[in-house]
């Protein structure tokens, strides 16, 4: 049991933590009252507009500007010259080591552009017709080179190389050519071949998925403004603040002392929001011009300029015994990074057999350039593709050796006290109380019509802790007022007024949360990883902890009496001395009394969290596939994921249900598409299809409670797991639908199509 | 001594291909400090690159963790997220 739960009793004597309070932002968004990026503005604002490679690999020979700068109304033109030729090393900003150089070459093309869509100049105009006509004002001479997109092809030997300094890292002698492989990883455990070879059963598959975009409803947008004194602001739509003041230092060569970033309320980002893109040149432009600069991205420009994540190979080859233990594995995870190095195998490869307990595996992962945008983060970073490959391998497993399965998962699952495949020891989880809840669910026996079909998938995400400041106020009235540095994507401003309205014996309507600029609050890394609820939440519990021990000591002085004797309970102070008739105290009445008692009552924290619990999560999918049209429809949907706690269960339920329902674009409908010449088809979400309300039946959510003793309430992370499973599991349901094995995302109709008249 | 397996490939490129280690050491940064004395190059690859797990937990930028000779240390690569 938690310090705080030991404190409060149980999980029962929970009064706010566990209950589903009206969101805080609630009443803002629906009335129109949030201010997103694009909504922010300032007096004298010009509009920057960024012009865009046409080609998908280019030299650039030159650009010339003068035209553009004698327009009438231009007050700024950029191009790579205006930012420092930075080195090649690693820094910190997001969630973990990023390149430099990359990220700045990624902002702004110096020498060649790498994908359709790469900025190599911006500008900065008063009015948006005028900064257009700038644009095509600017002559950029190319020389256009071969492209590579297809990951096996980037990988050949004789592959158009996109970085001729780079080597592949990771093999055991430095290769004697360049090459687009970035990186190779290995993770393995006893003898494959050995495994293989006692193996009744082995199975082999090999599987595709499509680059896909996260498909945030709000495209980039921020303000900046660059003062005289060299002061900068920054308004942004970004999944940290502290991220992007630290991006922007370093690719401008600033001072991160010199640069305040306020987060705007951000419309969706599931980590495509974790890396800046318009931010530095936005500065540059107001630094030139003088005068703010406003940049919102089109849809266009954000499909094509900014990370999808990346399309992959995966190749599984599965050993069993008859009876379906797994004895051996081998999988090969090749993915696209896009222009600079960077995918997420790395995450693959560790969550690939995360959710298996094989006593002898290999699993190889690629890390490729090719001429696409640079992936970004999204959603589980990595792991749904693993798992789409994976997840279908050991479905056909089952159906091969005639088991169910749920069963077979079960019989081969990890549990307490078993070793991850990425080598750590797993400690309270939940995964088998997922594939209990689904096995037992009526979902699981309910009779299906023709052409319909049912498939089970599972998956895993580590979820993340780290750096979080948190800060508590309390008002002279009695209310409270808890500010963190992590912007609020799937709802962290109600969990965290929650956590501290628990603490301190509040009801939530009395603690108003709130997202500070970087000039507020202490650092905080990004809101990411589903490491917000956990890691800062952990944070905010603190500072209320120090808030309720600083009110025990007031009411104590107050009281003449030892704080050894002072408890709070439900929000009062309370003396335990029977020999004194103390009035109990409430918050209001010692708040009123603080400048007495010792001053205002704040508390601040910041913490490096550590003990994330891992989570995982168990799908059935149903769908019915039209025979003619070669049309899935998805019929029903069931998603049990171990949450640890649900702090605000609405909001974890609608995490799951997000997360499902991006799945299920993933793996019916969404792909970019790109032309002979490398150019993206289908930027617009007219021709990229993400499934809207109307495609989808209720996702309906089970939330599994295995706590997580090292968090206060229990909380493990939520976000991310619900989008492992569903590439797998409507895939599976399809293949039990049409009786074949569809292998390439996404599972659109004229495929399908073909596969049944192939059959 | 506390127990090291390098469970990734990459921070075998800096120990010759070897994937398990015993060190004499009390905290992470210790560890650390004594790996890249062993093997140069080991210590920023994992400060920079890798999280650790020490007997089941996942610490990032834990300097002051506590090892024990009991400890056992996976290295691992560090984990993002969306």
């Amino acid at each position: 049991m938690t310090d705080v739960l030991e404190r409060l009793g149980s999980q029962a004597a929970l009064k706010v933590v566990g209950t589903r309070p009206i969101r805080p932002d609630g009443a803002d968004k629906v009335t129109g009252r949030a201010t997103y990026g694009a909504d922010f503005a300032l007096p004298g604002m010009l509009v920057g507009k960024i012009k865009r490679s046409p080609h998908a690999h280019a030299r650039i020979v030159s650009i010339d500007t003068r035209k553009a700068r004698a327009l009438p109304g231009v007050k700024a033109v950029i191009t790579s010259a205006d930012f420092p030729d930075l080195a090649s090393e690693e820094y910190e900003a997001g969630e973990s080591a990023s390149n430099l150089r990359d990220l700045s070459l990624n902002c702004m093309a110096r020498d060649k552009a790498l994908y359709d869509g790469h900025a190599v100049a911006a500008v900065a105009a008063t009015s948006a017709s005028i900064a257009d006509e700038a644009l095509d004002l600017i002559q950029v001479t190319y020389e256009v080179l071969p492209h590579v997109i297809d990951v096996e092809a980037a990988m050949g030997p004789n592959a158009p190389l996109l970085d001729e300094a780079l080597f592949t890292e990771g093999l055991e002698a430095r290769p004697e050519r360049p090459s687009n492989i970035a990186k190779r990883n290995q993770l393995a455990r006893g003898d494959p071949d050995a495994g293989f070879a006692a193996a009744d059963v082995i199975l082999e598959g090999r599987y595709t998925t499509a680059a896909v975009h996260q498909g945030y409803i709000e495209p980039h947008a921020c303000v900046a403004a660059f003062a005289p004194d060299g002061q900068c602001q920054v308004w942004s739509s970004s999944q940290g603040q502290f991220m992007v003041r630290s991006c922007c230092a370093k690719v401008l060569g600033l001072e991160s002392s010199d640069i305040r970033v306020t987060p705007a309320e951000i419309g969706g980002g599931f980590g495509g929001k974790t890396t800046v893109y318009l931010e530095p040149l936005a500065l540059a432009l107001s630094r030139q011009s003088g005068a703010p600069v406003k940049m919102v991205m089109t849809r266009e420009e954000v499909f094509r300029a900014t990370g999808p994540t990346s399309g992959a190979v995966i190749e599984v080859k599965l050993g069993a015994r008859a009876d379906g233990t797994l004895v051996a594995a081998d999988v090969v995870l090749k993915y696209q990074a896009g222009a600079f190095a960077g995918s997420p195998v790395g995450a693959g490869s560790m969550t690939a057999l995360a959710c298996y307990d094989i006593p002898n595996f290999r699993i190889t992962g690629y890390d490729v350039l090719t001429n696409s945008p640079k992936v970004a983060a999204y959603r589980a970073p990595g792991a749904p593709i693993a798992a789409f490959g994976v997840e279908s391998a050991v479905d056909e497993l089952a159906i091969k050796l005639g088991l169910d399965p749920i069963a077979l998962r079960e019989k081969n699952a990890v549990r307490d006290g078993m070793k991850a495949a990425y080598g750590p020891t797993f400690r309270d989880i939940g995964y088998v109380e997922t594939l209990d809840a689904i096995r037992d669910h009526p979902h699981y026996r309910a009779p299906l019509g023709p052409n319909q079909g049912r498939g089970v998938a599972v998956g895993f995400w580590f979820n993340v802790g780290g750096e979080s400041t948190a800060a508590v106020h309390v008002n002279e009235d009695g209310s409270a007022v808890v500010v963190t540095g992590n912007p609020d994507i799937g709802g962290s401003r109600a969990s965290m007024a929650m956590m501290a309205a628990e603490v301190l014996g509040l009801p939530i309507e009395k603690v108003r949360p709130i997202v500070a600029d970087t000039a507020a609050i202490g650092f905080s890394m990004l809101t990411g990883g589903s490491r917000t609820t956990f890691a800062t939440g952990m944070a905010v519990t603190q500072a209320a902890q120090k808030i309720v021990a600083d009110l025990k000591r007031r009411a104590a002085s107050l009281w003449d009496v030892s704080e050894d004797v002072v408890d709070w309970l439900d929000g009062v102070a309370v003396c335990l001395d029977p020999s004194k008739t103390a009035k109990p105290l409430t918050l209001a009445a010692l708040a009123a009394q603080s400048a007495r008692t010792g001053g205002p009552i704040s508390a601040e924290v910041s913490i490096t969290a550590q003990g994330a619990g891992p989570g995982f999560g168990a799908h059935i999918c149903d769908v019915e596939v039209d025979p003619e049209t070669g049309h899935v429809t998805v019929l029903r949907y069931t998603a049990a994921q171990d949450v640890g706690k649900a702090i605000h269960p609405a909001y974890v339920e609608g995490q799951i249900q997000g997360g499902a329902a991006q799945g299920i674009g993933w793996a019916l409908n969404e792909e970019y598409l790109f032309d002979g010449a490398g150019k993206m088809e289908n930027a617009g979400f007219l021709d990229y299809r993400v499934p809207v309300a109307s495609d989808l039946p209720m996702i309906e959510p089970i939330m599994i409670e295995v706590a997580n003793p090292r968090h206060p309430f229990g909380a493990k992370g939520v976000g991310e797991v619900p989008i492992v499973p569903p590439l797998a599991a409507v895939a599976n349901a399809v293949r039990r639908a049409i009786d074949v094995r569809m292998t390439d995302l996404p599972l659109s109709p004229p495929k399908i199509r073909a596969a049944i008249d192939a059959r | 001594m506390p127990h090291v397996v390098a469970a990734c490939s990459s921070c075998r490129a800096f120990t010759g291909g070897l994937a398990e280690f015993d060190v004499e050491a009390d905290t992470v940064r210790r560890m650390i400090q004594a790996l890249d004395r062993r093997y140069p190059g080991l210590g920023e690859h994992i400060d920079r690159r890798m999280a650790i797990a020490i007997d089941g937990e996942i610490f990032q930028d834990a300097d002051g963790a506590p090892l024990t000779a009991a400890s056992e240390v996976y290295l691992i690569p560090r984990i993002g997220g969306g």
